[in-house]
């Protein structure tokens, strides 16, 4: 299954090879117009040009005086570029990771050949790669479908396994909600034509790659607000150690510039700014793992300031397949009779339902045997029943109106209230199957919508985030009610039509609420498009799948909580290491401070409350522990923080502690051991 | 420090806590148009001015029109203040034919009054005519402050507003500030300090005979109106050189008191009235909490650190028991004195009881940095305004700690807040220290400094602290009376004040348009002990990280160098 794939992977976080290619580009990415895009690293990059600078100058006239000398302008400039390319290869390997999900999706459809259908009628083998948004291709069954598309003639069932994991074949026709195919997924029954969508490099595969490369990488709203703040601290920081020199000068200490750009490049927020872009692909990155391809990078983090989620009934909250929940009689026959022939009807249905109604029949101890030569009567599009027909008897199930007019056609008359029946099976928001032994309609079985097991633990796990859940469902009040109580929903719509999803999404932003819903059908792509996360189903239309901002290769619409959980824990991950990073600022002013002036003002040795050594390990043990914390983090900031619907407060509180305290003294003891670590080469 | 410290910082704490809440609620139903028990007499008055000046209280602006109104009105009084400044040898009022300040003595002058902050570079007595001191100080004491409590009124509107971008009647809310906040306070504390032993007279000097037989002019004047406003206000200028240590300004221990109490009262029910805009008085009550709860450990180390004077004092012999008395009053006495410097300099008053400059140094240090930290209270409005600032921040970094772009009250903080947040919260540290190194490399600017060494930066960020946060206080060992120092001093006023408002409404504008969200579960809510604890870590945080290396080598390499 591509899901447990994906999850393997996340599992070793890199390996050789995409560490080696990593490693290539972090040295790529020091190209300053590249680097440019993030400031903080930029800055690290021009005082690693500036003590390189005062290193080979040393080197070749000898130092100049104060307290510079060549071993440690040598082990200062190697320690910044160091800090830069710990960055690069942090955003590196999010990237390198992001190609790898991607290829690995992308590997189904390359060597595919397509059956073109030129203008004259005839048919042209081509490559998939050169199919263009427009053209319809033919694909029979045993064909590989070459490229996302639409149906526009004929009905097929497809094998999606290969993007959804899920093994029964789905069914795929012209026209409704059903016309939507993915290419790298295959025909297995009859023959379809396929309006190709997109361009080669315009589908959702091709969109998600770009979102995690680089050069196309657009900052996300909030990734633009923390920039403009790390923008901030730099600035001051720049100041802060610009004016050392002078105001050191007034006291006669004027400190080495090796040890100025040290301090600097220590107290600049180097752990945030090293790992930001890195966090944001990592968190597109894990959405891929869940087989979610996300179209825009807002929308991830939007997901995480979800406030309602609107969720369709069916599909979603129950299984979109119906269980077996009651087998009613028709006068003159009993339960147990109805029940008889549903299961023997029901011997060669392979589909959920069937089985249900074999569950449903064992469970009221009705005992039947499979009889020996029968033939079983596959379920079709066409007929809409399906059954089993042996030596003396015919058994069918089906829609009620197909089985009506197959009573019809062998001579029977439909039972008196058939009607009536059948409709109060439906008022009740359940599915009514006729049941017919030779023509004779005997009984109905209700088949009804049962809810998923587990939702609504997750519905709980919502609300402990904050999220409040509504319902949507044409049933009427009574069902909805039912359901929505049993599901454990915040909220529920009843009798609503797709259309009715504007409406209440409109509603809601209207109060300043983001909303996310899920969608498949045509019908709903104008409320995916203004939803603020719209989740398509793979399964879905062309249609819907365009107007969302995420496809979820499983067409599982309760994934929408992973979704929501990843957005949180992208904003959580980068909070929790730009307050790391500058809780961490503290030590490295007591490490440095007093080593700068200390050959000056005696004094200020009082500060070296982490006793250090000299003023070269002092600075040096800052310097290098500011660049290993980069590394250090980068699982960190590809997994993420961990996320736990704990309420905000209780995160805030672990949180704070954790990176805020944790990061104030962190410092110190890293620091303290590197001096150690130093003192033993005398340095 | 004694114990009897220990109980005026608590009595202190305890009576401000008492009394924002009713000034709070005044404060916020004067600016809201709702009856207040004034009503009767000063109803009639502001209808008056109102149709007067044309002004029709129900036009209101959005942020552009409302601080281009406060900038146009403040300017105007700075040029008026200037010109009387540079023409008092011509006009009336002149008894002492003081002449014509010179352009950069009566630029630092005019700004210093209009922007609240009282610096005195002149001499009083001497270089100020009466009609100077009467319209100009008088006037601006009044202004000033009332167009600082209306910013914070602005910016109160545009966080409780819903998708509304007005913020109000600049010019209304002026004239009630003045009318119906100040001078009754004014009037009220005037009364009170009066039996204190504060003279309250129009007449001359009073000719005494001394002991000795020798003739003694002792100035006096209406002081206790003057006191008043100086502290209501946190305008600090005195009536004498020697400000609130002189004995007609600050008679007593229970006189200290009160000016202490009176510095920190319109600033601390700022922050009440915080919470009633926001429909959330626990709100207020946290964030009064955390800003009390640094004055109360600044006053507290203030005390502490003087409580030992420096081992060089020591070892002349003299009686050190009483702790650092040097530059401090025997009627205070380092408790008094160092509880009334830590007040003066948190709330951005400016008037002295003790000579700043003989603090111990890191004595010496928390008043400065009280002043850098510009947050603890600060002054009247714009201190709230400076609270808001680094509230939006550690809003900002906690939001994203629990996973939602950042709210403040329903409000999202979004680049644009951050972007324009960062300018006002980048203006304050980097004009002082900006102003102070420049000032340290010019040789001219350098040779101002009496005292060498550390002690030397510390007297020159004080200056410059003091300026940019309007607080006025002087620290002392510094000749500023030059051009370079009149004017440094004066632009570095104009941008604590105006750099820093002119941004910060614009983010008060662009809260107001914004929608209130629902809050839920995964809302982080802001009126908690763990939000107030964690305000307190980042304005320390911030704070240190910025001014750390001035500090270490002003002050703390004084101490060390001390006190070993």
């Amino acid at each position: 299954m591509a899901g447990n794939e994906g999850k393997a992977e996340a599992g070793k976080l890199m390996d050789a090879a995409l560490i080696k290619e990593a490693v290539i580009n972090s040295f790529k990415k020091l190209n300053p117009m590249n680097l440019i895009r993030n400031p903080v690293m930029f800055v690290v990059e021009i005082g690693a040009v500036i003590t390189t600078y005062f290193f080979i100058r040393y080197a070749i006239n000898g130092v100049e005086g104060g307290q510079g000398s060549v071993a440690f302008a040598a082990l200062i400039s190697l320690w910044l570029w160091f800090t830069v390319l710990f960055a690069n290869f942090a955003e590196a390997v999010a990237e390198g990771r992001g190609r790898a999900q991607a290829e690995t999706l992308r590997r189904t459809r390359v060597e595919t050949t397509a059956k073109l259908l030129q203008d004259n009628g005839e048919i042209k083998m081509v490559s998939a790669g050169e199919l263009r948004k427009g053209q319809v291709v033919v694909a029979e069954a045993g064909d590989v479908i070459p490229g996302d598309g639409e149906v526009i003639e004929g009905i097929a069932s497809v094998d999606e396994s290969a993007i959804t994991g899920e093994s029964a074949p789905v069914i795929r026709a012209a026209g409704g909600d059903f016309s939507s195919v993915t290419g790298g997924t295959m025909v297995l029954s009859d023959q379809i034509k396929i309006k190709i969508s997109a361009n080669p490099g315009e589908s959702f595969l091709d969109k998600m790659i770009s979102l995690v490369e680089g050069a196309q990488r657009q900052k996300t709203p909030n990734e633009i607000a923390l920039s403009i703040l790390l923008v901030a601290f730099t600035i001051i920081f720049l100041v802060v150690v610009f004016i050392l020199s002078p105001l050191g000068g007034y006291l006669e200490a004027r400190p080495d510039v090796t040890s100025l750009v040290a301090l600097l490049v220590c107290l600049i927020p180097t752990t945030i700014g090293g790992l930001l872009s890195a966090i944001g692909i990592a968190g597109i990155n894990r959405l891929t793992q869940y087989n979610v391809l996300a179209m825009s990078g807002r929308a991830v983090e939007a997901a995480g300031d979800i406030n309602t989620l609107l969720l369709d009934k069916t599909g979603t909250i129950t299984f979109g397949n119906r269980f077996a929940n009651e087998f009613s009689p028709f006068e003159g026959h009993n339960e147990d009779e109805v029940g008889e022939v549903a299961m023997l009807s029901s011997f060669g249905d392979g589909t959920p339902e069937g089985q249900s109604i074999l569950t449903l029949g064992k469970k009221l101890g009705i005992e039947v045997t499979k009889p020996e030569n029968c033939v079983v009567v596959e379920f079709t599009a066409e007929t809409r029943m399906s059954g089993l027909d042996c030596a003396d008897n015919s058994y069918r199930k089906g829609a009620a109106d197909a089985i009506a007019k197959y009573a019809v056609a062998a001579g029977h008359v439909l039972p008196s209230h058939y009607e009536e029946s059948v409709q109060f099976i439906a008022s009740q928001g359940s599915t009514p199957l006729a049941v017919a032994r030779d023509g004779d309609i005997i009984g109905l079985v209700e088949l009804k919508d049962v809810v998923k097991p587990g939702i609504s633990e997750r519905f709980e796990r919502l609300r402990a985030m904050g999220i409040k859940t509504m319902m949507i469902t044409g049933d009427n009040p009574f069902t909805a009610k039912t359901i929505a109580g049993e599901a454990g929903v915040d909220d529920f719509v009843a009798e609503a039509k797709p259309e009715d999803k504007m409406g209440l999404i409109r509603n809601e932003q209207g109060q300043g609420k983001l909303v996310a819903m899920t969608g498949d059908g045509t019908n709903d792509a104008p409320a995916l498009a203004i939803a603020d996360v719209g989740l398509a189903m793979n399964s879905g239309t062309q249609a819907a799948k365009e107007a969302g901002n995420m496809v979820d290769l499983d067409s599982d619409p309760a994934k929408l909580i992973e979704v929501v959980e990843i957005g949180k824990q992208l904003l959580i991950t980068r909070g929790s290491l730009t307050t790391f990073s500058i809780a961490n600022d503290v030590s490295k002013y007591f490490a440095i401070i007093p080593a700068l002036f200390m050959a000056y003002i005696p004094g200020l040795a009082s500060l070296n409350i982490m006793r250090l050594y000299s003023h070269h390990s002092a600075i040096l043990s800052a310097v290098i522990f500011n660049a290993l914390i980069i590394i250090a983090l980068v699982p960190l900031a590809l997994k993420g923080v961990k996320y736990r619907p704990l309420g905000a407060s209780a995160i805030l509180r672990r949180n704070i502690l954790i990176y805020g305290i944790g990061g104030l003294i962190a410092p110190f003891i890293g620091i303290k051991l590197i001096d150690m670590l130093l003192r033993l080469f005398h340095f | 420090m004694t114990y009897r410290g220990w109980a005026e910082i608590a009595i202190v704490a305890v009576i401000i806590g008492l009394m924002i809440k009713p000034l709070g609620t005044y404060i916020f139903h004067v600016f809201e148009g709702e009856h207040t028990f004034l009503d009767p007499i000063l109803g009639p008055v502001e209808r008056f001015i109102f149709r007067f000046l044309s002004i029709d209280k129900d036009k209101e602006y959005k942020w552009t029109g409302y601080i281009l109104r406060m900038i146009a009105l403040d300017f105007a009084i700075i040029f008026f203040a200037y010109l009387i400044f540079r023409l008092q040898g011509h006009l009336p009022l002149n008894p002492a034919q003081a002449p014509g300040m010179r352009p950069d003595l009566a630029f630092n002058s005019a700004v210093s009054f209009g922007t609240n902050t009282n610096w005195q570079a002149y001499a009083g007595e001497t270089q100020a005519s009466n009609l100077s001191q009467m319209i100009v100080i008088t006037t601006c004491m009044f202004t000033s402050v009332a167009s600082g409590i209306v910013m914070a009124i602005a910016f109160m509107r545009g966080l409780s507003r819903r998708a509304n971008p007005f913020l109000g009647n600049f010019y209304a809310d002026f004239i009630r500030a003045i009318l119906r906040i100040l001078l009754p306070l004014a009037l009220l504390f005037t009364l009170v300090l009066i039996p204190l032993g504060v003279p309250q007279t129009l007449k001359g000097p009073a000719r005494v005979l001394t002991l000795e037989g020798e003739q003694q002019e002792i100035a006096r004047g209406p002081v206790a109106t003057l006191e008043a406003i100086k502290h209501i206000g946190n305008n600090g200028g005195g009536f004498f050189n020697a400000n609130s240590a002189h004995p007609y300004e600050n008679p007593s221990p229970v006189s200290n008191i009160i000016l202490i109490l009176l510095m920190l009262l319109v600033p601390a029910s700022m922050i009440y009235v915080l919470g009633l805009y926001l429909q959330n008085r626990r709100q207020g009550w946290v964030i009064f909490a955390a800003i009390v709860l640094l004055f109360i450990i600044f006053a507290g180390l203030t005390m502490w650190f003087e409580s030992r004077a420096s081992p060089i004092l020591e070892e002349t012999g003299v009686d050190v028991t009483a702790g650092n008395m040097e530059g401090k009053e025997t009627r205070y006495g380092v408790d008094d004195s160092a509880l009334f410097g830590a007040s003066t300099t948190s709330a951005a008053t400016g008037s002295v009881n003790s000579s700043h400059d003989s603090y111990t140094p890191l004595g010496g240090m928390i008043l400065i940095g009280c002043m850098m930290l510009n947050t603890v209270l600060g002054s009247s409005g714009a201190g709230l305004i400076n609270i808001l600032i680094y509230i939006i921040f550690t809003v900002f970094l906690a939001g994203l700690m629990v996973g939602r772009t950042p709210e403040f009250t329903g409000k999202k903080i979004e680049s644009r807040e951050v972007r324009l947040g960062v300018i006002a919260l980048l203006i304050h540290p980097l004009c002082i220290l900006g102003f102070t190194t420049l000032s340290l490399a010019i040789p001219s600017a350098r040779n101002a400094i009496l005292n060498s060494g550390p002690h030397g930066i510390t007297e020159m960020a004080y200056a410059f602290t003091s300026a940019t946060a309007n607080n006025g206080s002087a620290f002392g060992g510094l000749a500023v009376s030059s051009a370079y120092f009149n004017v440094t001093t004066g632009v570095a006023m104009l941008i604590g004040r105006y750099a820093i408002f002119i941004p910060i409404l614009a983010v008060a504008g662009s809260l107001a348009e914004k929608q209130i969200l629902p809050e839920s579960e995964g809302t982080f809510r802001t009126d908690t002990p763990l939000f107030a604890g964690l305000l307190i870590g980042i304005i320390i945080i911030i704070g240190a990280l910025t001014f750390f290396p001035v500090l270490a080598l002003g002050p703390l390499a004084e101490h060390f160098a001390l006190f070993g």
